[in-house]
Order: C-alpha cells, then sequence, then structure tokens
C-alpha cells in the first residue's frame, strides 16, 4: 500500500493557499444534495458540524454524552494557541508552526503544522466574534499567558476553563445549525461500525443507548471527530466514557491506525490515592507559569516527609531541589510536558517522591505569592485551587500540591492525508482522532488550536473537494453492506451478552490499563513490551470467557456500553505495544529506556525512524502490517532538543 | 395571540403581573399606615375621621382605590395561576429535600403566607371597609360637618383581645411576606444593581418591620387607652 | 467507612419506579461520591444484579453530566458536582438518599439518569451569536473593558447540570436560560440580537414546562459554578424591554 499524503507542491508559506485554489468546490446550490455523518461533538466534531451545515451541507450529529456540550473538550483548562503576536514578543506563524514540530519532536508533517499556524489566527477571531468570552487586559484587548515549548505568550485563556468555553462555543452554532434544520442532533448514540460500499465510506451504524436501536444512517461522507484513547491506560485524565470505538472500527474496515504508541503523560496531575481510583484529575499547564516543581534533596528527607514527621514547609531552601530549574535553566518549569513528565518519573524512581506511595512531587507557590500576592494567585488559578482543595482535602495556598504525571492525550490515531482524509475514500478523521499535527508531543494549548482548526478552517474545505467528485445518489440503507454491517453489530452485542463471565467489565479495563502504564507508559523497554503483549493477548481472552454483561440490549445498559468499548481497548492495547516494539528509539513521549542520551533525554533515531507508523489490521488475531510515511522535512534542520 | 396576552402569559410576564401589583400593594400599605398613625393622635379621633371621610370622598383616592382592588385581585388571581402552575412543574416530589439549607422559609411559602393575609383581609374589610361604605355608621360632627364615626368603631373593635391577637398575628405574617416580597419585586422587574441592590435590601427589609409593627401597635394602642 | 444508601431505582420511564436500600463498606473517606457508587454497582455486578445507573462523564466538575439529588441537596452537600464531592464529607454509619433530578421536562430514563435535552433546545432557540465561520472581524477589533470580560465569563461557565431547576421549589430553569442571554446581552458581539434571543429562549423555556421563578435564591445557592442570580434579573430586564420594543407583534 501506497501512503499518499498528498501534501501540496510549493514552498510551505504558500501550499495551503495553492491548495484551496486547486480543490474543487461543490456549487452552492448543489450543496444541500450531500449528506456528511459527524461523530462526535466536540471542538472538531461540532465546529465540523456547524460550519458544513452552514456552507448548505445536510449534516447528522451523533454523540453518546446526553447533550453535545458535554464532549470532553469541555475540560481543557489552560488555553488555546494562535500566532497573533499581540504581545510584540517576536511571535510569527512561522515561529509557531517551528515550535509545534520541535515540540512534537520532529515526527510530525510539516505542510499540516504549518497550516495549523497559519489557521490559528482565524481560530481566536472566530470565537470571539461568538461571543467566548476570553481574559482581557484592563484596556479591553485580549490578554495572553505562556505555556510549555515556547518562549512567547500565544495562549489564549477563559480563566481555567478554556475549553469549556470555546466548546460552548461550537456547541451555540452547532445548536444555531439544528434550530435552521441543517443538522439532525442525535445525542446518547453509539457509533458502532461504519458501512464501506465499494471502497467508499458510506455510512455508520449506530446503537441508541436509551433503547438500544441498531440503526443504520448513511450519507456522502462520514467524519469522525471521536478524540483520543487514553482510556486505554484505565486511569487517565479522559472522561469516563472517551474510548477508541469509532476509530477502531473504523481501522478494522481498512483505516490505518498511525503512530498508536505516542501518547502524552501530562505532568501536572492529582497523584493517585488509591484503588478506588477511577480517574485522574489534571492541574493546567498554566500553573507551571507560577509553581514550582521541586522535590526534597534527598531521599532521607523524603522518607520523613512520607510517615509525616516532617511537612512540606519545614524543608528548608537548601534541602529543596528544584530538578527542572536545575537541568532546563533556560525553559526552567516550563519545559515541554514529555520531558517535565520524564524528570518527575526519575526523581520519584530515586526514592525522592513526596506522598504515601512515593509517586509525587510538589508544585509550589509559596514564592509566587510571596511575590504577587495571593489574591493575584486566585484571581489567575482560584477554579483550579478550589478543584485541587476538593480532591484533596489540602489547601494548596498554604501546603504546595502534589502531582504526578498522568495519561492525557494520544498524539497517535487514524492515519489521514492532507484532506484528513484517511485510506477509505469519504471518511475523515479530525482533532485527537487523527495523528496529523503534534508529531510525538504535543505541546499545551495545542490540541484546541487543532480541534477547531481541523473543524472549522481545513475540513469545510477539503470535504468539498471530494463530494464534487461524488454522485448525489446516496447509498440506500437497504444496501446488503448495511444489512450485514447491522447483523455483525447485533451477533457482537449477543456474544457479549450471553458470554457466562464472572467478572465485571472493570475488572479487565483496570488489568489492562495496569500493564499498558507499568510497560507501554512512560518509560519503556523491548523485554517489558513483549511481556505486555503476551499479558494482553491472555487477557483478551479472559475478557472472551469470562466478562459478565450484565442486562439485555433494549435498554439503557452501561455495562453493555462499557464492554463494547473495553473489547476494542484492549486490541488496541496490543497493537499500541506492537508500535512502540517497533520504533527503535525514543521521541517526545515515547520514551524507550534503550535509547537515551547521556543526559537522560530522549535519543532519536532521524535515519531509521523518521517516518509515520501507519497500521493496517489484516484480520482477526493476526499481526497487523507496518506501513510507513516517510517524514520529509525540507523547512526546519532535525536537532536534538534542547531546552537547557 | 396579540404580544400583550402572550406577554403575560409567559412565566416572566406572569412574573412581571405579580411584581407590580406587589409593588402598588406596598405603596398602598405605606399610605394606609401613614393615614392610619393619625389614631395616636390624642384627639377622640377627630383627624382620623376627618382622614377617613377624604379617603372615600376625594375622587383621586377613588382612582385609586380601585387600582388597589384591582391589584388585590390581580395578585391573588396571577399567584393562584402561577402556583398552580409550578406544581405542575414538578409532578414528582423528592422523598428528602433539605430546601431550608439553600433559601429561606418565607420566599418558599409566600403562597400559604399571602393565603393567610387574604382571610386576614377579608375579616378587615368586612369590619372596617363594608361598613365604612355600606354599613349602619354612627355619625359624629366637627365644625359643623357631618363625619362618620369610623374611630368609634375602630375603638369599639379593639376592645376585643381575639381581634387584637388576630391583628397582630396577620401583621407578623405580613412582615414575612413582605421581607421576600418587597427585594424579590425589584429582582423580577430586573432591577438589580451593584450599587443599589442593597439599598433596596435594606429597605425591604426595614420596610417589612416598621409598616406590619406600626400596623400592629395600633390595635394594641387602643386595648390599652381603653383599658385605662 | 459504612453506609446505607437509599436509591431511587427505575427501569425506564414508564416504569414507576421505587426506593431500594443498599449497604456498602469499607469505603474510602478519599473516594468520590461516585466512585463509592462504582463500588456498590462492582457489588451488584458480581451478585448479578443490574447495577444502578447515573449519568456521569469527566469527572472532573466541568462537563455537567453528572447529578444526583443526594441527602435533599442537588450534587449533595456541598456547593460543587457530585464527582467533585468526596466521602469525607459524610460520616460512617449515615443513610444517604439518592434520588434523580425531579421535573416535568427532565424525565427520569432510567434510574437516578434524566434526560435533559430541553436545555439544549433552550440554547437552539437562540443561545448564540448567528456567525458563520469565516469572515469574521479580528478578535481585538471591539475592545471589551476587562470587568464586562470577566463578568460575561461567569455567566458562561455554566456547565448545564440543571441543579438549578433540581433545586428550585419550582423546577425553573430561570438560572440556565439567563446565565446564556446575560453572558451574550453583556458582549458587544450579543448585541445584534438582543432582543430576539431573549424572546426566543424565554418562550422556549416556558414552552419545555419549567416553572416560574419565585426569587428564592435556591438555584444560585446550589450552583455548582456559582452563577449568580443578578443574571436572572438581566435577563428579566431584557425580556421586558425586548417585548415592549420589538417588533414582533
Amino acid at each position: 500500500m501506497i501512503l499518499d499524503s498528498k501534501i501540496p507542491e510549493g514552498p510551505l508559506a504558500e501550499k495551503w493557499s495553492r491548495h484551496k485554489f486547486n480543490i474543487k468546490l461543490v456549487n452552492p446550490a448543489n450543496k444541500r444534495k450531500y449528506d456528511v455523518i459527524v461523530v462526535g461533538t466536540g471542538l472538531a466534531g461540532a465546529s465540523a458540524a456547524a460550519s458544513l451545515a452552514e456552507l448548505g451541507y445536510n449534516v447528522k450529529a451523533f454523540c453518546f454524552q446526553d447533550s453535545p456540550r458535554r464532549a470532553h473538550s469541555i475540560a481543557a483548562q489552560g488555553g488555546i494557541n494562535a500566532a497573533k503576536n499581540y504581545q510584540n514578543d517576536g511571535d510569527s506563524v512561522y515561529r509557531l508552526f517551528y515550535d509545534t514540530i520541535k515540540g512534537g519532536d520532529y515526527r510530525a508533517r510539516e505542510a499540516n503544522v504549518y497550516r495549523l499556524a497559519e489557521v490559528s489566527v482565524n481560530i481566536i477571531d472566530q470565537c470571539v466574534a461568538q461571543g467566548v468570552p476570553f481574559a482581557r487586559e484592563y484596556g479591553g484587548l485580549l490578554a495572553n499567558r505562556s505555556f510549555g515549548g515556547a518562549q512567547v505568550s500565544r495562549t489564549f485563556y477563559a480563566r481555567g476553563q478554556t475549553g469549556q468555553q470555546l466548546l460552548l462555543g461550537a456547541y451555540s452554532a452547532l445548536s444555531r445549525q439544528v434550530a435552521n434544520g441543517k443538522v439532525k442532533l442525535y445525542p446518547r448514540t453509539e457509533m458502532m461500525d461504519v458501512v464501506v460500499v465499494d471502497g467508499k465510506a458510506s455510512g455508520i451504524v449506530t446503537r441508541n443507548l436509551i433503547t438500544g436501536a441498531i440503526e443504520s444512517h448513511s450519507a456522502h461522507a462520514v467524519l469522525l471527530c471521536t478524540g483520543g484513547y487514553g482510556n486505554v491506560f484505565f486511569l487517565s485524565t479522559n472522561a469516563m466514557g472517551s474510548n477508541v470505538t469509532a476509530a477502531w472500527r473504523a481501522h478494522k474496515r481498512g483505516a490505518l491506525m498511525a503512530n498508536p504508541c505516542f501518547t502524552q503523560i501530562h505532568p501536572t496531575c492529582i497523584p493517585v490515592s488509591g484503588d478506588h481510583q477511577s480517574k485522574l484529575t489534571l492541574m493546567s499547564e498554566s500553573l507551571r507559569n507560577d509553581g514550582r516543581v521541586w522535590v526534597p534533596a534527598t531521599k532521607e528527607i523524603s522518607e520523613k516527609l512520607r510517615k509525616g514527621e516532617i511537612t512540606a514547609n519545614d524543608i528548608k531552601e537548601e534541602d529543596r531541589d528544584y530538578f527542572l530549574e536545575r537541568k532546563y535553566p533556560s525553559f526552567g518549569n516550563l519545559v515541554p510536558r514529555d520531558v517535565a513528565s520524564r524528570n518527575a518519573k526519575y526523581v520519584c524512581d530515586e526514592g525522592r517522591g513526596v506522598n504515601e506511595t512515593g509517586e509525587a512531587v510538589f508544585l509550589d507557590f509559596r514564592d509566587a505569592i510571596k511575590r504577587d500576592t495571593e489574591e493575584l494567585i486566585r484571581a489567575k488559578y482560584g477554579n483550579l485551587f478550589d478543584m485541587y482543595q476538593q480532591i484533596t482535602g489540602e489547601n494548596p495556598y498554604k501546603v504546595p500540591m502534589k502531582i504526578y504525571p498522568a495519561v492525557h492525550y494520544t498524539m497517535g490515531g487514524l492515519w489521514v492525508d492532507y484532506n484528513l482524509m484517511t485510506n477509505i475514500p469519504g471518511l475523515y478523521a479530525l482533532g485527537e482522532a487523527n495523528f496529523s499535527d503534534h508529531g510525538a508531543n504535543r505541546l499545551g494549548a495545542s490540541a484546541l488550536m487543532q480541534g477547531l482548526a481541523d473543524g472549522y478552517f481545513v475540513i469545510p474545505y477539503t470535504v468539498g473537494d471530494y463530494l464534487a467528485q461524488t454522485p448525489y445518489a446516496k447509498i440506500d440503507t437497504d444496501h446488503p453492506e448495511f444489512q450485514k454491517a447491522e447483523q455483525e453489530v447485533k451477533d457482537r452485542i449477543s456474544k457479549l451478552l450471553d458470554i457466562p463471565g464472572e467478572k465485571t467489565v472493570d475488572y479487565f479495563h483496570k488489568r489492562l490499563g495496569k500493564i499498558m502504564w507499568d510497560y507501554c507508559g512512560m518509560a519503556r523497554t523491548e523485554e517489558g513490551l513483549k511481556k505486555a503483549k503476551s499479558m494482553i493477548k491472555e487477557l483478551k481472552t479472559e475478557f472472551w470467557s469470562n466478562v459478565n454483561v450484565l442486562g439485555g440490549n433494549e435498554e439503557l445498559n452501561q455495562s453493555l456500553e462499557k464492554a463494547h468499548r473495553v473489547a476494542d481497548f484492549l486490541e488496541l492495547g496490543e497493537l499500541m505495544i506492537d508500535d512502540a516494539l517497533n520504533r527503535n528509539e525514543s521521541c517526545g513521549g515515547h520514551f524507550r529506556e534503550e535509547y537515551q542520551t547521556p543526559e537522560g533525554e530522549a535519543l532519536r533515531d532521524d535515519e531509521n525512524f523518521a517516518y509515520v507508523s501507519a497500521w493496517q489490521y489484516v484480520g482477526e488475531d493476526e499481526e497487523e502490517v507496518l506501513h510507513k510515511e516517510p517524514l520529509v522535512f525540507e523547512n526546519v534542520k532535525l536537532t536534538q532538543r534542547s531546552y537547557k | 395571540m396579540s404580544w400583550v396576552s402572550k406577554t403575560l402569559n409567559s412565566t416572566l410576564g406572569r412574573k412581571l403581573m405579580m411584581a407590580l401589583t406587589g409593588l402598588f400593594l406596598i405603596i398602598f400599605l405605606l399610605g394606609h399606615v401613614s393615614g392610619n398613625t393619625l389614631l395616636f393622635k390624642n384627639d377622640g379621633g377627630e383627624a382620623f375621621n376627618i382622614y377617613a371621610k377624604f379617603m372615600t370622598t376625594n375622587p383621586a383616592v377613588k382612582i385609586l382605590s380601585y387600582l388597589t382592588y384591582i391589584s388585590v385581585i390581580a395578585h391573588v388571581v396571577y399567584s393562584i395561576i402561577l402556583t398552580k402552575y409550578n406544581k405542575s412543574a414538578r409532578p414528582v416530589a423528592y422523598a428528602n429535600s433539605k430546601a431550608s439549607t439553600n433559601s429561606s422559609w418565607n420566599s418558599r411559602n409566600m403562597g400559604i403566607l399571602g393565603t393567610i393575609i387574604l382571610i386576614f383581609l377579608a375579616v378587615h374589610l368586612q369590619g372596617f371597609w363594608y361598613k365604612m361604605h355600606w354599613g349602619d355608621m354612627p355619625v359624629v360632627s366637627y365644625g359643623g360637618e357631618q363625619y362618620k364615626d369610623l374611630y368609634t368603631i375602630v375603638n369599639f373593635a379593639f376592645q376585643s383581645e381575639l381581634l387584637v391577637a388576630l391583628y397582630v398575628v396577620a401583621m407578623g405574617f405580613l412582615g414575612l411576606h413582605l421581607s421576600h416580597g418587597f427585594q424579590s419585586a425589584f429582582q423580577t422587574l430586573g432591577l438589580n444593581h451593584v450599587k443599589y441592590s442593597p439599598a433596596i435590601q435594606k429597605l425591604g427589609l426595614a420596610f417589612s418591620i416598621i409598616v406590619p409593627a406600626l400596623f400592629a401597635s395600633m390595635p394594641i394602642y387602643i386595648y390599652f387607652i381603653n383599658m385605662n | 467507612m459504612n453506609l446505607t444508601l437509599n436509591i431511587w431505582r427505575q427501569k425506564n420511564n414508564v416504569d414507576k419506579g421505587g426506593f431500594r436500600e443498599y449497604k456498602v463498606s469499607d469505603i474510602s473517606k478519599d473516594m468520590s461520591f461516585l466512585e463509592m457508587l462504582d463500588v456498590l454497582n462492582e457489588q451488584l455486578a458480581e451478585k448479578g444484579e443490574d447495577p444502578v445507573h447515573f449519568d456521569h462523564d469527566c469527572r472532573e466538575g466541568i462537563c455537567g453530566m453528572c447529578s444526583l439529588y443526594i441527602n435533599g441537596k442537588p450534587h449533595g452537600p456541598l456547593q460543587t458536582t457530585t464527582c467533585q464531592l468526596h466521602m469525607r464529607s459524610f460520616k460512617d454509619g449515615e443513610t444517604i438518599t439518592i434520588e434523580p433530578w425531579r421535573a416535568k421536562a427532565f424525565p427520569v430514563m432510567k434510574d437516578l439518569v434524566v434526560d435533559r435535552s430541553a436545555f439544549d433546545r433552550i440554547i437552539q432557540a437562540g443561545g448564540y451569536v448567528s456567525v458563520n465561520t469565516g469572515g469574521v472581524p479580528d478578535a481585538n477589533e471591539i475592545p471589551i473593558p476587562k470587568r464586562i470580560a470577566d463578568e460575561a465569563f461567569d455567566a458562561a461557565t455554566c456547565i448545564g447540570c440543571g441543579a438549578c431547576v433540581a433545586a428550585c421549589k419550582n423546577a425553573s430553569a430561570m438560572l440556565f436560560t439567563s446565565a446564556k442571554v446575560s453572558q451574550l446581552a453583556m458582549l458587544p458581539q450579543g448585541q445584534v440580537e438582543r432582543k430576539e434571543r431573549a424572546e426566543k429562549m424565554i418562550a422556549q423555556m416556558d414552552a419545555e414546562g419549567f416553572g416560574a421563578c419565585t426569587n428564592t435564591g435556591a438555584c444560585e445557592a446550589e450552583c455548582p459554578k456559582g452563577i449568580s442570580i443578578t443574571n436572572i434579573a438581566r435577563m428579566n430586564r431584557e425580556y421586558f424591554s425586548a417585548v415592549v420594543s420589538s417588533e414582533n407583534v
């Protein structure tokens, strides 16, 4: 299989403009003859559905939540990047492009990333026009803050709830189109399969989560905007319902899965407090603007701390190791996420962790409060501090926060070309569901940017190019392929319900998560990955013989919903391990212990691994086939990332 | 439906009617209480009777009194409509509800308070207002002019402990009703402002204490002067 | 901790439903309330009983999916979402009553799960600025005073959980509706459709069967995001000035 990324010709800065001119258009009067399905209503999905409906396409939007407004984009805290250069601090489209490519450890496509940086400025304009209340300065203009991996202030924010405000903006645009009758909304509906007819995506099969009804929907194009798969780790900062199912079913229908092992472990999360934990809560990266990360200088002091003999505030300045500031003087606490996470792991592995489990470091605001007053810190981060206090019962104004890395984002996803189309014609993937823009590590405040860029400013053009070449006549849902897909979905449901097992779905999910975290988490080794692979295989077999899914199909059945998702995670987990095993280098969030510099930094192998791994599903219990899309860098020079 | 009836039938329109009629009745109470303080004047009821005659005969006051009747009726009718509507918005009640932790008792029971006040009003009107207008009244004359002697009627009525007690208790309920109603009317009308709202709230509280207290002090005062 | 749970169980939206009592033991005070329910559900599943269904998703207090009327209060004893409520707020041996949101406009679908799509329809009636993607002015073209932007943000933080409706004795959706009306009424971008928006959103709110407002302030006291009832006053003002001055006869 030849992977054609369809990157347009010409100089980097002109590619997108040229492409927009060269692609085909659908006449305004003909747009109403095309139906588009959008699965997922987060930033990418809601913005795409709204924008396409505005253009005149008939859109059906699906989400498993009870309302499109609840998609997990809502939980993004810190902000959204845009190369506005409002701060006059030397930002530019090129700099944002460069920072993002470098931040991604040179494992993303130049052209996609440049386009992302280019349209970033339009996103802010669009959101402001929708009434998104971004933070402002006293003069009434927009405020910015700094984020990891950048030395300019280009992050727009709305207190610690930027994702919420942006999503509600997109949701409002979507709601407007629902009112106009151009979008039909299907909440509490889960996509169960993609239907491919004559090699083209022609629709989807869904399950109504209230009634259990299995239904077919046909369309001229299908957009998967279904987010990431961080929940394969069981514990992550993702919402409980976040899942890989839509992407995975597409994968099993032939769509390639790219770089699945690229997982972002976010350095600032509230540490695990016990076995009961169901999810992890992120503390925004923006906190690293003012908070200082440290652990005690010696193991002995940490032990005293863990035993409760002393508290953080008893530890003298000279006994504190501000390890990020020490190792990376120029970026300090604002190093990219992968670097910050790995270093937290190192100090904890040395026995210098600061909570009972030994897996936490301090994020301390003492000096910031001294410098700026508690009031100012409260104004900046009040809601985050409150959240921290509610969860942990500790007051972060008085004692330092305890944080530890946790799974947060997946850079990998469905393989897409420059048009965001997967290798299945008519099937697109947007936002976190695709792999395209963040390489091996995503910079903070770039996920919101990508989701909205894809939905507002890329897909409205590129989907038109495909539709212009598609006949008006749509495949009917009576088509045998639809019937077949529906039957397969029903069979799978019956199979799950009929397993005479004894263990709950969560039991399997937790075990899978532990395997993934231990062997395919922050640091990976060949030996560990091989071991994990066989463990997952066993777990999968056990799942299909010993899971107990209660209730029936024709009702609201949360066990059944979970069972579907976990079954897919089990298969995905294995592929992630294959991918991690294949990539004999360290880059960004993928850290193979065998490949590191003497200082413990990720050691890339550009000669052999400057490619996108795109995996093809070839059949049940068969090894997936790897295809490689070489990454060509014409504009940036590949160097060892340095934040020192 | 015209826009007027559509508006008046919306939840907000109905609330608007409650607020406007309520505020008008608050103004009425202010007038009523200030006029009635003449009862405290130690002149054998002369000033009070002259005032009573003015209130029943002056054409401008007449218009105001009709507005008051309409306000009372509208306030009651709209409250019944709203209460029924509000009840229907929650067909299944909670088994366990701790509403007292998030709102005041009187704000949640304006209907009950209003009903009690309405019953009191019936007794009150029958005792004085009806008699004054259509009943058999003793007459006095001041400076050659004839006046219905409402003062004597009042004096007589408040020799009954039961009636005094009824009035005092009813004024307690009125106070509770007003303490929520006063500021609530401003909130409904959208008259909420960081600068003025605290003052309105204080004024409302003062009003809901002072006015009912003044009203309540009248029967007590009369009861005691007659005892001596 | 050991707890007794008195939970509303209802098979579907036509079933009558009723309370059932469950016992859970060894609950850690560091668990969130929903994690405590997870423990119960694991327990039930192991016994082959249908788990208690409840809505939840982000579990970090922002998606607004979780609900639950806990011991007589929406989202329980603290002014937060149920997912952010931790068991340290309860005492060992306590009996906890858990009910779904109760409102005609929020029908119960199963157990503690209710249908809040009425909120979506209120937003669809006008909770937006009618701008298409593209062709908008530069973000810094219209300065907005910081105070106004902040106030609009405060209104915009509504998570649409429905606690205001659940708390209100009239099951009124005034706080929810007013938060959106207010946000857009304050911002310059919302001016063009200001009147239309207020009229339409309130008409939809009424059509959904939410009650009227008695200004008890219960919604504000229970709102996990602390949305103020000054928004309700503002919405009233918007509505009254819209109906008298708009040209919708």
